[in-house]
């Protein structure tokens, strides 16, 4: 179904917030079974943080792929409904029967009318940070998010748009879709349950001033790894390093980069160390005469992922060293040394390398933005660990997690949000 | 088919002329292909997606057009707005997959829209709106085991509306939860342990009006298809026959044999036993040392004990280290003075579990070392555990009361596993692919299963349980869909599908109790399941003429089709994906959907044309995967990237529905040449019909006969796979067939 202001009647049996891959799945799995959904997602586009993942693990497969499918399910089915730009603002009345406002920010395109033909985009003399591409690279102020992406619509970013300053988009645009006076509104949407499924964000590695993120360029941290082994990435899907655009031929990984730690994420973030070992295969593939250093305390590949842990030690151009990184440090001729502890050994070691990937875990959107219900407890770290009638739970804004277990979070929260709808 | 009673078809072809389309293309030629070469009329717009486009081809539905072909975007863009109902609507992708990615007002381009135009009339043509397959049926549920997963699944169906069936192999519910007197924490701060609420469980349930529960009992025979299952529950030799709908199967998990870790002691010495024994005297009230019955003061646990381990479970099970960090404790709590030593690989608690490894790091008592086990004996009546490898960069020696070894989670359709691997042997095949699903439906799996007691059941020609993956853990190969089982509405959870804990048991109860009744929802309307969700077509065999040849029964990879004795398939339309694997497979071409076919595909290839003269350029055809391959080549035109113009692209529901007719079709016809574009297949496959694509990869061996009959080249015809995010590699695979075709030559067959 069409992403716009909902005609028609605004009642829904289940709200999902969050349009990432648990939402989607939530909402999914519950429209299938018969239920009204709306899907009220902040961002301009649907999918979430895998659709900046250039493959998952183990099977090494394209998240494109599944989401495609997703895709496809939502707009074959009328009774999934989905709102992007849109924020809950307030949330009141009880299990079976919520009102939700939410506020629809402007994308000052119109989505009936948008065909992304990209014209827009052709004459936008103003550029900005790429999000997408953890800034990266730049887009222009209008902008189509990503290539797969739903709905294919472009977007103004109005923190750097000249608006009607500039306007030539407007000029450009055959079909009128462009309205640089659209206004924020606020719509109300009544819910018999909601499933909050917020997701996350990296944990930001500039707080981690040992480990050189922010001073030293070479130093990335494992999303943007992602963002540059894929082709709609910053370097077509070129694995480069960012002072000099040269091929890195040897990189390490630190893993629990402020995870695990007390002074930053004290929990484990439970993806990384699979992430990387991910990330060594991409510049293995890519780069052949390269080499791979997985710096870590204890390697978790939990269930049937151990096997993809033993492919990858079998390559012996990945090593892997039992040890915290304790500080990284720009050599002479520009590389990276990274000083570690081996805690086998006990004594520390001195790896020059000249690519760093932090691996940096995940923390919880409800961490720092709150969302306006008062039954949502969340524990010290953010994650919404709880139980309450009618407000469930799903994916990572419920503790760290892999895709897999994601989408099942996603597909029980369907089911309890379904319980309290059942007619 | 022609049928009575159908409509006469009454059609326009709507040409949009935005987005580049108009000026790229001479629109009046495309109009005279419609009108000259199949009397269809066509209107014009330059913004059709827009409201008054919209209205323009409802106006005419209005007045009695019921076959609409809109020559505009791709088909994955606007679908809400082109779709209405009860028209047929065919989509001609000439944004996309022609002005984007070709060079504007070029004859090539022009030549490559007409075929497009002439292939969307075609495929209208042949299209005939899907009437649903729908019966009467059952919305209960059956769920196999009344374990911490089963009782979950049970209870969660029953609270969404359903009737639930629950059955379960011993005399109590509860399976190994009820056995344990604390779990490890599930909820912050996960310092502390906690007792089981699984006896309220088992009350909910018993008190449940919605929930019948058998114990004592197991499910002798399933019969049927999803909606119309009858089963046939055995209690004591007392047999009820119950219709069900859909299933959940929650048969849980057994420990590895440890008399198979002699190494480890166990079996020689009295006083190493595994973390299940450790539970069981926890649950007795107290913790002793075997051979002399007094309190342990010092335990060793060995952790991954068997596992992570070629020689025994190479993966590792998940949760055995939260349960020796639990069971330190017990020992801990039992005395004060106590000792616990924990020695691992690696100590796996994800997530906030963390915190509870760090509850027990801090507890004084608790010694963990990463090390490897060196040996294991018995001094004065003291077990030594030598270890090597440590953290302290030593070897150490620890004496102990007891040593106990974290073994590991098999799962209950392991046994299923092993003679599937025997009838794989008994065929002469080799070695299966780590992921690969159950494949034999030969009659040597019948040979393979003698005395085997299964779990479901299952009266499939295919096969009596669940597909087993690696290890025989009825797991999901994909990562975005885990509760793909192989088998519709049938759905496997806990550790039956993969190694877990308690909590993560009950959220995969509730998910896959969710697909159970979603699968009812659906299957009641008449529409398929995952992936091709919502879909009301569904396959029709023409009987007359099949020739019993086996291949759809064996083919299809969702095992819905049984047979007679003499071979004719028997089709189960609830059991269907609806990917078209059978009809890819008969070489009667007697399967067909109403709105898919292989005379459909077939009026396509031979719509196009072909130039007799080889200086107006050679022919090729492009078969995708209508999921992966062809939104890659939406998103290379996306980028504008450029491919050869002289590829016509058709795509189909999986390549597995690919038929060798085509290549006849096509190559007789003077083509030059085909390529199949679809999923990853083996290891690791990523097609979403499990088989698909290693389907249409095999089938070119029949291929390569009917080029030989033709005696054409065997280049002219090659299978790619192409993951979706790779479609900058478009242009240049496409590049380097054309030229290997044409370093062999034009096809003689042009002009014939």
């Amino acid at each position: 179904m069409r992403d716009s202001i909902p005609s028609g009647s605004l009642n829904g049996n289940i709200l999902v917030i969050g349009g990432g891959i648990a939402g989607l799945s939530a909402a999914l799995e519950a429209s299938e079974a018969g239920y009204d959904v709306f899907v009220v997602e902040k961002k301009p586009y649907l999918g979430g943080r895998v659709a900046q993942l250039y493959r998952y693990f183990p099977k090494l497969c394209p998240p494109y792929c599944g989401l495609e499918i997703l895709f496809r399910r939502i707009r074959t089915n009328p009774k999934i409904r989905y709102l992007t730009m849109a924020e809950v603002v307030d949330v009141s009345g009880e299990p079976g029967a919520f009102d939700v406002d939410i506020r629809l920010n402007p994308r000052y395109v119109d989505l009936e009318k948008c065909t992304a033909c990209g014209e827009c985009a052709k004459v936008c003399p103003v550029e900005r940070d790429n999000d997408f591409n953890y800034g990266m690279d730049k887009t222009k102020a209008i902008y189509l998010p990503h290539d797969l992406a739903f709905p294919m619509k472009y977007v103004i970013d109005d923190s750097v748009c000249k608006k009607l300053e500039c306007a030539k988009c407007v000029e450009a645009c055959d079909y009128d879709a462009i309205n640089l006076n659209m206004e924020a509104k606020t719509i109300r949407i009544k819910a018999e349950s909601i499933v909050v499924a917020t997701g996350w964000k990296p944990y930001d590695a500039a707080k981690l001033d040992n480990l050189g993120f922010g001073v030293y360029e070479n130093v990335i941290t494992n999303v943007m790894m992602e963002r540059l082994a894929a082709f709609n990435g910053p370097t077509k899907g070129k694995i480069v390093r960012p002072s000099d655009g040269k091929e890195p031929k040897t990189v390490a990984f630190v893993q629990c980069a402020g995870s695990r730690d007390e002074n930053h994420l004290p929990y484990c973030s439970a993806i990384c160390c699979l992430a990387s070992m991910k990330q060594a295969t991409y510049l293995r593939e890519q780069i052949p005469d390269s080499k791979a250093y997985i710096f870590y305390i204890d390697i978790r590949a939990p269930g049937r992922l151990e096997d993809f842990y033993t492919k990858v030690s079998q390559d012996e151009n990945i090593v892997f060293v039992k040890g915290k990184v304790a500080k990284v440090e720009e050599a002479e001729n520009g590389n990276l040394v990274v000083i570690a502890e081996n805690t086998l050994t006990g004594e520390k070691t001195r790896t020059e390398v000249e690519m760093v990937v932090l691996a940096t875990g995940m923390q919880p959107e409800l961490f720092e933005v709150k969302l306006p219900i008062e039954e949502l407890k969340l524990d010290d770290y953010g994650f919404a660990n709880f139980e309450s009638p009618g407000i469930y739970a799903a994916g990572v804004a419920m503790g760290p997690a892999d895709v897999a277990s994601v989408v099942e979070q996603g597909t029980a929260a369907a089911l309890k949000g379904i319980q309290i709808a059942k007619r | 088919m022609a049928d009575a009673e159908q409509v006469e078809k009454k059609y326009m072809l709507y040409i949009c002329t935005g987005c580049e389309i108009g000026k790229s293309l001479d629109i009046d030629k495309l109009k005279e292909v419609a009108d000259e070469e199949f009397s269809v009329e066509t209107k014009t717009h330059e913004f059709l997606c827009n409201s008054d486009g919209v209205e323009l081809i409802k106006k005419d539905i209005e007045e009695g057009v019921n076959t609409v072909i809109i020559a505009a975007c791709s088909p994955r863009v606007n679908f809400d707005t082109f779709n209405f109902p009860d028209v047929i609507v065919e989509r001609v992708n000439l944004r996309e997959h022609v002005v984007w990615s070709h060079k504007p007002n070029d004859s090539d381009t022009q030549m490559l829209a007409e075929d497009y135009i002439r292939m969307g009339i075609v495929k209208a043509q042949k299209t005939e709106l899907p009437e649903p397959y729908k019966e009467e049926i059952s919305k209960n549920v059956l769920v196999i085991g009344g374990g911490v997963t089963g009782l979950t699944a049970a209870l969660e169906a029953a609270n969404a509306g359903y009737e639930v069936y629950l059955v379960e192999k011993e005399a109590e519910l509860g399976g190994w939860v009820k056995k344990f007197t604390w779990l490890t924490p599930d909820k912050p701060p996960f310092r502390d342990l906690r007792k089981p609420d699984i006896d309220e469980k088992i009350k909910a349930v018993m008190e449940n009006k919605k929930i019948k529960v058998f114990t004592s009992s197991y499910v002798e025979k399933i019969s049927g298809q999803p909606g119309l299952f009858d089963v046939v529950i055995s209690k004591n030799g007392t047999k009820e026959e119950v219709r069900i709908g859909s299933i959940v199967v929650a048969a849980g998990w057994e420990p590895y044999d440890a008399t198979k870790l002699e190494h480890l002691g166990y079996g020689k010495y009295p006083d190493v036993i595994t973390n299940v024994q450790m539970e069981e005297m926890a649950a007795n009230g107290k913790i002793v040392v075997p051979s002399t019955g007094e309190e342990a003061k010092s335990v060793v646990f060995i952790q991954c004990a068997g596992q992570r381990d070629p020689d025994h479970l190479p993966y590792c099970s998940g949760i055995c280290c939260m349960v020796s960090l639990k069971q330190a404790l017990y020992v801990r709590n039992q005395n004060p003075d106590a000792k616990a030593f924990i020695i691992y690989k690696d100590i796996r608690t994800p997530g906030e579990y963390e915190d509870f490894y760090k509850r027990v790091q801090e507890d004084p008592g608790v010694f963990l070392t990463k090390g490897e086990l060196k040996e294991i004996s018995k001094t004065n009546g003291k077990m030594i555990v030598e270890v090597t490898d440590t953290l302290l960069g030593e070897d150490i020696e620890i004496e102990a009361d007891l040593v106990v070894l974290a073994t590991g989670m098999v799962p209950r359709f392991y046994e299923y596993q092993k003679r599937y691997f025997k009838a794989r042997e008994l065929m002469g095949l080799g070695e299966p692919q780590p992921n690969e699903t159950l494949i034999v439906a030969s009659d040597k799996l019948w040979e393979a299963l003698e005395e085997y007691q299964g779990i479901l059941n299952l009266q499939y020609r295919q096969g009596p349980d669940l597909p087993p993956l690696k290890y025989g853990f009825s797991d999901s190969n994909f990562i975005c869909f885990p509760y793909e089982s192989g088998r519709t509405a049938i759905y496997a959870a806990g550790p039956i599908r993969q190694p877990m804990g308690v909590v993560e048991s009950e959220y995969d109860a509730t998910g896959a109790a969710l697909k159970a009744v979603q699968a009812l929802e659906l299957i009641s309307i008449g529409a398929a399941t995952f992936p091709r969700v919502g879909d009301l077509s569904y396959p029709e065999f023409f009987l007359q003429r099949c020739t019993q040849c086996k291949r759809c029964t064996e083919e299809c990879p969702f095992g819905a089709l049984d047979e007679d004795e003499k071979g004719t398939p028997l089709p189960n339309p609830n059991r269907c994906r609806r990917c078209g694997v059978c009809m890819g497979a008969c070489p009667e071409r007697i399967v067909s959907f109403k709105n898919y076919s292989v005379d459909m595909i077939g009026s396509i290839v031979k719509t196009i044309y072909v130039p007799e003269d080889e200086d107006e350029g050679l022919r090729f055809l492009a078969f995708v995967c209508e999921n992966d391959a062809y939104p890659a080549f939406d998103m290379a035109a996306l980028n504008r990237l450029e491919w050869h113009p002289n590829v016509r692209i058709i795509p189909l529901r999986c390549l597995g529905s690919f038929n060798v007719v085509w290549i006849a079709d096509a190559l007789s016809r003077g083509i030059d040449g085909a390529i199949l574009i679809g999923c990853k297949y083996g290891e690791d496959y990523q097609c979403h019909f499990l088989r698909g694509s290693e389907l249409a990869n095999r089938r070119m061996e029949n291929v390569k006969e009917t080029l030989e009959r033709l005696a054409l080249e065997p280049e002219r015809v090659k299978v790619v796979q192409l993951p979706i995010s790779d479609y900058d590699k478009i242009p240049e695979i496409i590049q380097k067939f054309i030229e290997e075709v044409e370093e062999i030559g034009p096809n003689p067959y042009k002009g014939f």
